[in-house]
């Protein structure tokens, strides 16, 4: 037995000390599904940030589903007692892990980094939990763009819509020109994206506040929102029918190849008219969506860091946060990704003109109050009720039956999920 | 089987052959389509794909998207392809079907040659553990390798697959020894052979089919599993089904479908090289007598 | 398996008539040594997580578990909620056109297959192939065959029939049938494989009396093959129930649940509650009912074949 305790002992003492040689050199392991070439690639900066400090990166994508499968994943990983360094999680949720009591407190970090100063006020509140910093921020994706092709809207002799009663007017005549006037794809997800854009274009950004942030019941059921859902109705005329379950990407497909004339989506669509070689302004442009052009949606990718038991992995992830708000990961990133730099006060040159104006509506609407979280994108409510309106909208979205009445008191309804 | 044919008469069973290959063929152009649909995307440009129409063959054909899809395809960070994921694969699937069929054979032995009390309980408890859905076990058994400190490693890999298998290769072993004459077993007790001496002498010999059908079902099911490798296995050891996912699907960035197609033939050669090679020999074994009760 | 296969694997006259003491006591308790560990791994592992699950969807769990009790509220909300009996209704649509349709095409091409065919295992082969694949794939190719804008519906409208419609895929009532046409896709070959070797099971004898007696081909068929492939009926139904229950993979490459959730089934439900949504109490509790749903069709089905097979 003697002998046992001293070979413990000895074993313990080996190990620890081999642990203390090892120190500074950290694992590094960062869960997210940036998987695509453009994303990769930004990813792939992060790691040589952190390899040029000695650390390890360990690589941890699990793509699907917009982050369902890592999510699974990430919950394992937690419930099992190792969680990775850090994660890609975004908006309320982060409120939700932190009640979980299993995040780290970055506020050294921030404090050192100067992030208070860096970001603007609505960034700060998402990327804190009770006070702390938990999170970093990437990007800023505004959400409420439309991407129009400018030729077809020349050919059918119509001017681009900047509100939502011209736009029933414009959609006709792109129509009787033989164009699809609304590129979709029909998936829950995107089904959502629009009607977000329309609550905020028919009601304003305080409206949109109301009902879809504080979940107000007068508003969901009101005579606002059922406006929007009757406009939203109005859309989905001039969308044509296969679009359901078609992906995104298809969509933005359809109006780079002229068949199609505008489509509501969020900045990543940029990417794929880049990637087909189209340059903003000539083959394309970018406008906000009707009656949204005081007001910014926001979708905010963020690392959200996991408390660590080592002082080593403790060093890696403050280098990780460190790394992520740094001005020359914020660039990179959003020039592959097609968003804004999260961090204020940036040098912008590189960036091409839809960016720019991105950025500048960015800080004009924080001021004027138009700064508001997509719901669409999982930053205003919790996933619970946002899965529940997303259910109600898609399923009116789908349904010829379901009247905007009844859909708007479903959506009160599901608001009330928690 | 019998000749059945005999009972026609020449002109009948000419047109009953010709309607009968008919079907056949029409079945057959069913079970190959998506195959083909695969192929010959995976063959042509991005710019045809986006152009053409689905069953359009390619023009050229282009193979750059296969080298891609096992050299340099993005799965995350690192942008190598499927090889390193391929191996990964390798490394726990054999060990999980080794596993599981010999304990399978085991159990299906112990369980039909020495029928104890509740011997078919504990089958019928086995069986109906085959319907739990997946997800459900993921975070307990989270928890639980957690708790055991294999988490995360191939060792736990195997484990789960294992645990999980072992229901399906029982009941495949079970079935086929049922079908085995008891006389032989008791003739050899009597002669006083042992538990052990009897499986290794006289059943196992007389396995091969099953041990087949076996093999190919776990290898298949471990192979292309994908719940349990995403979540019980991390970073670099990720098996080919995490990778091939990871690949296709890119969530706001631009899709290369030539490559995905690719990648999944790629994902899915080893379990269609088994089935294609070893094929007859899966209906042999469940010809022996595997799925009789 | 007759008696010179015994004498020349045991020799008698060689070896003692017994060997140690303990031996036979070990040999005894060696079969339940040997099952014990499945059986032990199933008992926790299987139903230990069931009890789990079922005490989890008893609690007001949403990101991660936590055990206070909240009694049948869970279930309250399950009930409440339209996607799950959209989601409970698909999987009897699904679960029963799957299992009907594969057995009867797997039956169909084993009879047909039967019939002395050149090349029989090249096209047993191609029938096969199918379940080789995981389901992710599969799900991902007859996404692009069922689309209308670039498969089937595009291909005959290329051919000039420009009528033509296959737009199930994308229209809600319909979405779950397609799901039906690829699983049928994946599985009906290892059905045809179960068939056929049951078929050829068949003692030669019993059919040839019959022709003898002047029955025809037809009722050869109804009366006697037929009702002797009962067990391959019953393996292969417990072979696709579980397919069936388990559908995930398949959903989700498929069609996502969609358009809207008109394809959902209980198990991606369950997935995208209990992960996705943060609502892991909700998601245990409709697992619970999954599971509840599986025993009450499957168990009685079980425990009479069992019990048939035992006496007949």
């Amino acid at each position: 037995m003697k002998t046992l305790t001293k070979t413990l002992h000895a074993a313990l003492l080996s190990t620890s000390l081999l642990a203390a040689a090892g120190a500074q050199a950290a694992d590094v392991e960062v869960l997210h599904w940036w998987t695509a070439g453009g994303e990769a690639r930004s990813v792939a900066e992060l790691k040589k940030m952190l390899e040029a400090k000695g650390h390890k990166w360990k690589d941890f994508a699990v793509a699907g589903g917009g982050g369902e499968n890592a999510m699974t994943v990430l919950k394992s990983r937690v419930v099992s007692g190792n969680p990775p360094t850090a994660a890609q999680i975004k908006g309320p949720s982060i409120q939700e892990w932190g009640a979980e009591g299993v995040l780290a407190n970055m506020n050294d970090v921030a404090k050192a980094g100067n992030w208070d100063g860096l970001l603007p006020p609505v960034v700060v509140n998402v990327m804190k939990y009770k006070g702390n910093y938990v999170a970093v921020p990437v990007n800023v994706h505004r959400v409420n763009w439309m991407w129009a092709n400018p030729e077809v809207f020349k050919k059918a002799g119509v001017a681009i819509p900047k509100t939502w009663d011209e736009f029933p007017a414009a959609a006709e005549k792109l129509q009787k020109a033989g164009f699809i006037p609304v590129a979709h794809g029909g998936q829950p997800w995107q089904d959502f994206t629009v009607f977000e854009s329309v609550v905020m274009g028919v009601g304003g950004p305080a409206f949109y506040k109301k009902a879809l942030v504080d979940l107000d019941q007068a508003s969901l059921k009101g005579p606002t929102m059922i406006k929007a859902l009757e406009t939203l109705q109005m859309v989905r005329k001039y969308i044509d029918k296969d679009a359901a379950n078609r992906d995104w990407n298809l969509a933005t497909a359809m109006v780079i190849n002229g068949k199609a004339a505008m489509q509501f989506m969020g900045d990543w669509a940029k990417g794929e008219f880049s990637a087909a070689g189209k340059k903003p302004g000539k083959d394309y442009v970018c406008l906000p969506a009707p009656g949204t052009a005081n007001a910014f949606t926001f979708n905010i990718d963020s690392l959200v860091m996991f408390t660590q038991k080592s002082a080593d992995a403790k060093k890696g992830q403050q280098d990780l946060a460190t790394a992520v708000m740094s001005p020359e990961f914020q660039e990179v990133f959003n020039l592959n990704k097609g968003s804004i730099p999260a961090r204020q006060g940036m040098d912008l040159a590189k960036f091409d003109d839809c960016a720019k104006q991105s950025a500048a509506d960015f800080t004009a609407s924080a001021k004027s109050g138009g700064l508001v979280p997509s719901i669409a994108h999982q930053m205003a409510v919790p996933a619970a009720t946002a899965g529940a309106i997303q259910d109600v909208v898609t399923q009116f979205f789908n349904s010829h039956t379901m009247t905007p009445k009844a859909a708007a008191d479903k959506l009160a309804l599901a608001a009330k999920v928690r | 089987m019998a000749d059945m044919s005999v009972a026609h008469t020449a002109g009948a069973s000419k047109f009953g052959r010709f309607i009968i290959y008919g079907l056949l063929a029409l079945v057959c152009l069913y079970y190959l389509m998506p195959l083909f649909v695969m192929l010959s995307t995976s063959l042509k440009s991005l710019d045809e794909i986006r152009a053409g129409n689905l069953l359009s063959l390619p023009g050229e054909f282009r193979t750059d998207a296969w080298v891609k899809a096992w050299d340099s395809a993005c799965t995350g960070v690192q942008c190598e392809g499927l090889k390193g994921f391929f191996w990964n694969s390798v490394s726990f699937v054999v060990p999980a079907v080794v596993i599981s069929t010999m304990i399978g054979a085991f159990n299906g032995y112990a369980l039909t040659m020495y029928r104890f009390r509740g011997s078919d309980l504990v089958f019928g408890m086995l069986m109906i553990g085959c319907f739990i859905p997946f997800q459900v076990v993921l975070l307990p058994m989270a928890q639980t390798l957690g708790a055991l400190g294999i988490a995360n490693s191939t060792v736990g890999l195997v484990f789960v697959h294992v645990v999980y298998g072992a229901a399906f290769t029982t009941l495949f072993f079970r079935n086929y020894y049922v079908t085995i004459p008891d006389e032989l077993v008791k003739a050899a007790k009597i002669d006083g052979a042992g538990f052990l001496r009897i499986f290794f002498s006289i059943i196992l010999p007389l396995s091969v089919p099953i041990i087949v059908v076996s093999v190919i079902w776990q290898f298949t099911q471990v192979w292309n599993d994908f719940l349990f490798g995403v979540v019980f296995s991390s970073g670099d050891r990720q098996p080919i089904t995490v990778a091939l996912n990871n690949l296709v699907n890119t969530s706001t960035g631009v899709k290369e479908y030539n490559v995905d197609m690719a990648a999944a033939i790629i994902a899915a050669l080893p379990t269609l090289l088994v089935y294609i090679v070893a094929g007859k020999y899966f209906v042999r074994g469940l010809t022996a007598g595997a799925v009789k009760g | 398996m007759n008696a010179t296969v015994l004498s020349s694997t045991t020799a008698p006259a060689a070896r003692p008539a017994r060997r140690c003491r303990w031996c036979d006591t070990l040999d005894a308790w060696l079969p339940k040594l040997v099952v014990a560990p499945t059986f032990v791994c199933s008992l926790v592992f299987v139903y230990g997580y069931i009890l789990w699950t079922a005490v989890l969807s008893l609690t007001p769990s949403r990101l991660l578990p936590n055990y206070e009790f909240a009694g049948l509220a869970q279930y309250e909300a399950l009930f409440d909620n339209e996607r799950w009996w959209q989601a409970l209704s698909n999987l009897a649509v699904f679960g029963g056109g799957f299992i009907v349709i594969c057995l009867a095409v797997g039956l169909l091409l084993a009879v047909l297959l039967d019939q002395k065919i050149r090349a029989e295992g090249f096209i047993r082969s191609i029938y096969l192939y199918p379940m080789a694949l995981s389901f992710i794939v599969t799900g991902t190719a007859w996404k692009w065959i069922l689309n209308p804008e670039f498969g089937i519906e595009k291909l005959v409208h290329d051919w000039g029939f420009t009528n033509f419609t296959f737009d199930w895929l994308i229209d809600p009532e319909w979405s779950i049938y397609t799901v039906i046409v690829a699983a049928v896709w994946q599985s009906s070959g290892f059905v045809m494989a179960l068939f056929l070797a049951g078929l050829r099971g068949i003692d030669d004898s019993i059919i040839k009396a019959a022709q003898v007696d002047g029955a025809s081909m037809p009722t050869i068929y109804r009366r006697i093959i037929i009702p002797s492939l009962r067990p391959v009926f019953f393996s292969s139904f417990m072979i696709l129930a579980h397919i069936a229950v388990k559908s995930f993979d398949l959903v989700m490459a498929l069609t996502n649940g969609g358009p809207g959730f008109s394809s959902d089934l209980p198990a991606t439900f369950m997935y995208s509650f209990a992960f996705t949504r943060n609502q892991i109490g909700l998601g245990a509790a409709s697992a619970m009912m999954m599971l509840m749903i599986v025993v009450a069709v499957v168990v009685p089905f079980m425990y009479s074949e069992m019990r048939r097979s035992r006496h007949g």
